[in-house]
């Protein structure tokens, strides 16, 4: 169990950064534990920066990008998924569950959906152990 | 093109052991390329290695540094620094890129972070097929521009064989007939005839026996 989880989500800013807005405006409440960083598309979101994120310490990370065929980029958010598969399979041979990864799909106008799948994912990452990657308390692990 | 895949992460675990200071190396040829061994797939796997090895209770460090090409001692030099910081390579060359990486920094152990596989090129999205047998006896203008020491299951010089079935070779998996493809190739270009002639068996010395050597060094340029 793990009460005070750290989840990073990767939002994309034409869909689920703009559903998270609206969730907040439609004052819908979801987990407080989860850090958005607006990114310009799913698509962008290299292995590097969400292995980062595993590594500074995060116990979940979520990648939320468009609907299929409502990707700005034409075929951002399905090369996401795609990256996003390769990416659970590598956290399991390394030594991390891959349910601590996972990618989401809302539209601009889905922010009590956004909300739903914030507060499910939060959950989910609640039930599991902190992460083994999490350093100590004072080495820059934790927030201040 | 020199074509690799990665070996399995538990392989590359126990090459880097002890070793607590990796250089991972990447190469800009062929190996980027293929998708494999270039610096992003170098920094994936560098921040992958780092994490598995913090899960295991072990803090290892690691630079990645890449090089245009492993395979040739003036870009590989410029790797010195970078290794001298380190305790141990991971290269992500070919097999010939390890071996130049090894023969400069004998002072510290180069692993290979690739299988390479067989020297080929890209037929479909992320495809890669063997196209040389890098026999170092080139048949090609006999044979259409296919080759059968390559793309034949048998490798044989005279073909098809009676196990050609509609195009398809007996071996399976969807593998066309080489020599039903050379046959077709050199009836459209109007040199079937090619055929009628029969191919002795071909000269294997200059396929192996040792490393095989190239060039004057630059006489003549």
């Amino acid at each position: 169990m793990n009460p005070d989880p750290r989840i990073i989500a990767f939002c994309c800013c034409n869909c689920a950064y703009a559903a998270a807005d609206l969730a907040g405006a439609m004052r819908a409440s979801y987990a407080s534990e989860i850090a958005i960083v607006a990114i310009p598309c799913t698509g962008a979101v290299e292995p590097t920066v969400v292995l980062a994120a595993f590594e500074e310490g995060a116990d979940g990370v979520i990648v939320a990008g468009c609907l299929d065929g409502e990707c700005h980029y034409k075929s951002g958010n399905l090369r996401a998924r795609e990256r996003v598969n390769v990416l659970r399979s590598m956290l399991e041979t390394i030594g991390l569950e891959p349910e601590r990864l996972e990618m989401y799909q809302v539209s601009a106008a889905m922010g009590t959906r956004f909300a739903e799948i914030a507060s499910e994912f939060a959950g989910r990452i609640r039930g599991m152990d902190p992460s083994p990657v999490r350093k100590p308390r004072g080495e820059g692990g934790e927030p201040g | 093109m020199i074509v690799a895949e990665p070996k399995s992460f538990g392989e590359l675990v126990e090459m880097v052991g002890d070793h607590r200071r990796l250089l991972v190396a990447s190469c800009s040829g062929c190996t980027a390329v293929g998708g494999v061994g270039g610096v992003r797939q170098a920094r994936e796997l560098a921040c992958a290695l780092r994490i598995h090895f913090r899960i295991r209770g072990v803090e290892l460090a690691t630079e990645v540094a890449g090089v245009t090409r492993q395979c040739d001692p003036e870009f590989v030099a410029e790797l010195d620094g970078a290794v001298d910081r380190n305790e141990a390579v991971l290269s992500l060359g070919c097999g010939v890129g390890v071996q130049f990486l090894a023969d400069r920094f004998n002072r510290v152990p180069v692993f290979p972070g690739l299988n390479t596989r067989f020297a080929g090129g890209l037929t479909a999205a992320g495809i890669w097929e063997e196209k040389c047998r890098l026999c170092g006896d080139c048949i090609l203008h006999l044979t259409g521009g296919i080759c059968p020491l390559t793309r034949c299951a048998k490798g044989i010089l005279n073909g098809p064989c009676g196990g050609s079935q509609d195009g398809l070779c007996e071996v399976g998996d969807g593998m066309p007939c080489a020599w039903q493809l050379i046959y077709e190739r050199l009836s459209s270009l109007g040199r079937v005839g090619l055929l009628e002639q029969i191919r002795r068996p071909r000269n294997w010395a200059d396929s192996g026996g040792g490393p095989r050597r190239l060039g004057n060094g630059g006489a003549g340029e």
